[in-house]
């Protein structure tokens, strides 16, 4: 077993997620199989290979730092699920 | 001919002559999306009274010649529902975003809207683009117009079976892993995966970002093009946008095939699994480019038996990464039922994600979390390094690669929709040129026994879509299964 359901529920709680019951040993199952699966990367020689982070060499997308327009404070609000006049609201953070 | 069946080419050619208005092309566009979509399932949010508004115009546009007519003006196209398009509904097909009204255009809708392109609607998918048959969206399936007890391939499902079934002229998708080639593929249409840095990602949401680019997705090869051309090109807003100059893409369209070396990758005719319907058509499709005045080589691609794993360890650490932003705070749905915020993000997500995306999410997170990125993310994305250089030196011996684009032709719905792994092996011919960055496309190339499209992929060089387009054109030109069209 590549990962436990332990670790899944772990790894879901790292992620904001609830996993509950059944579906914990059904993901786990699927999880580990996938894990399993991707075990083969071991086989590969990549020593001194470095990574591919950009696929078409491109660096430093610069551009001049101008003031441009920008979403209006409402347009912005206007998908939130709970918002007064200027903000987003939330439930209580701080006791 | 009827209006809905016409080409993107056709249309505008018969607009520009004021044969036809487009005001009488996009209703029988709608129409025919009111007859057939309740059974096909391909649109999740169909947009009349602007579509109708925007042919309007477009035709006030044909009329006055100011501005002169572009290349999509006028022309009904379907969007896939994870392109921002201001003032509609982009759902991504998740129950995160299902009320979502983007604010504003991404860059391939400002450009369309600029032409006065008509947007007939948003197209269904898998949750977040993730997935190979759209059976994962949250909404319902779509069902492939040659067989509606088969998927129409995923993750744009939906755009493909809109253009196979003539409810739209044209349509837009989005490529992370194949989902533009294989839907394209199994609904017998032709697809377009860009070159990454083509098209710009601005207001396409992220799923997995060194891997997602928009695309095309139509009728024929010529159609494909000029798509291209509408939507190609640099933007400041997307950082990874190449800053480069952009072709006309039609002038690629040439019969002519002579000079062209096509490469064979060994590895892929050996690929287990491969179904000998998909084999025997695409071995005649080269031996039809060959005929064509092309000389096939055999190349090899030596990491592909590490490109699956290597995928779906990027992917879904990408997809983790980026999914963190939907919280329940600024836009989306939100369960308010806890108590503190904590419980909120926790409701929020576990309610509004579906199964396959918080498997990836999980996924994603366990392959990034201390302990184990190096063994994960740090050497997929080594291996990904291979995976490229196969491809950069496969395709110093020749001009473009060809293959299969999917293993099989379409498959049951059901079939694999709880075996995620199994699903995955499917994508093994289209993930490599996301890996890679190359331009791939999908052009149909034969049907299965059972009467199903098959699809001929061709990957090209980095920036390279005009050969692509070129090899394309011409393996159209010499057979008709791109005119072979489903029975409804």
């Amino acid at each position: 077993m590549t990962i436990t359901k332990k670790e899944v529920v772990h790894v879901a709680d790292l992620a904001r997620l609830d996993l509950e019951g059944e579906a914990i040993d059904r993901f786990a199952g699927q999880i580990d199989t996938v894990l399993a699966y991707v075990d083969v990367l071991k086989g590969a020689d990549t020593q001194g290979v470095s990574p591919t982070s950009h696929v078409i060499s491109l660096f430093n997308a610069f551009r001049e730092d101008e003031v441009g327009t920008h979403l209006e404070r409402e347009a912005a609000l206007a998908n939130a699920p709970d918002k007064d006049d200027e903000n987003f609201v939330v439930p209580r953070i701080v006791g | 001919m009827k209006l809905h069946q016409l080409t993107l080419y056709e249309a505008h050619e018969r607009l520009k002559k004021k044969d036809i208005s487009s005001l009488e092309l996009t209703e029988a566009v709608l129409d025919r999306i009111d007859a057939l979509d309740g059974e096909i399932g391909a649109f999740i949010t169909v947009d009349r009274a602007s579509a109708l508004a925007a042919a309007r115009a477009a035709d006030d546009r044909i009329a006055s010649g100011s501005p002169a007519m572009a290349g999509l003006t006028g022309i009904p196209i379907a969007v896939k529902d994870l392109i921002c398009t201001k003032g509609v509904r982009t759902t991504c097909a998740s129950k995160i975003l299902e009320n979502f009204v983007p604010p504003y255009d991404a860059a391939v809708i400002e450009k369309m809207k600029a032409q006065d392109a008509v947007i007939v609607g948003k197209t269904n998918m898998d949750e977040f683009a993730m997935g190979s048959s759209t059976e994962y969206s949250a909404f319902k399936p779509v069902r492939n117009p040659w067989d509606l007890s088969r998927i129409p391939g995923g993750s744009s499902g939906g755009s493909a079976a809109a253009v196979a079934a003539d409810m739209c002229i044209a349509a837009l998708g989005s490529d992370t892993g194949g989902s533009i080639r294989q839907p394209a593929s199994h609904c017998g249409v032709v697809g377009l995966k860009p070159t990454y840095g083509r098209v710009s990602r601005y207001g396409l949401v992220a799923f997995a970002s060194s891997l997602d680019q928009i695309g095309p997705i139509a009728k024929d090869v010529r159609d494909c093009a000029l798509l291209m051309n509408a939507i190609a090109g640099h933007d400041p807003r997307d950082s990874t946008s190449a800053p480069r100059e952009t072709p006309d893409y039609t002038a690629a369209l040439k019969d002519d095939l002579s000079g062209l070396r096509v490469g064979i990758p060994r590895e892929y005719t050996e690929q287990e699994g491969l179904h000998s319907d998909v084999s025997k058509a695409v071995a005649a499709a080269v031996a039809t480019i060959e005929a064509l005045g092309a000389e096939a080589v055999t190349v090899s691609l030596p990491h592909t038996r590490y490109v699956v794993a290597a995928y779906y360890v990027i992917a879904p650490s990408e997809a983790s990464s980026n999914l963190a932003r939907y919280d329940g705070v600024r836009y989306g749905f939100r369960n308010a039922s806890g108590t503190d915020l904590l419980a909120m993000y926790r409701n929020t997500r576990s309610e509004g994600f579906g199964p396959e995306v918080q498997r990836r999410i999980i996924i994603g997170a366990y392959c990034l979390s201390a302990g184990y990125y190096e063994a994960y993310y740090g050497k997929a994305s080594q291996v990904r390094t291979r995976i490229r250089e196969d491809f950069e030196t496969a395709l110093e011996a020749c001009d473009v690669i060809l293959s299969p684009v999917a293993p099989t032709p379409a498959f049951p719905i059901g079939e694999k929709v709880d075996d995620p792994l199994t699903m995955y092996l499917s994508d093994i011919f289209t993930l490599s040129a996301n890996l890679a960055g190359i331009p791939g496309m999908s052009v149909p190339c034969g049907f299965s026994q059972e009467g199903l499209p098959i699809g001929l992929q061709i990957m090209g060089r980095h920036f390279d879509e005009k050969t692509l387009l070129r090899v394309a054109y011409g393996f159209q030109n010499a057979t008709d299964f791109h005119t072979s069209k489903p029975k409804r």
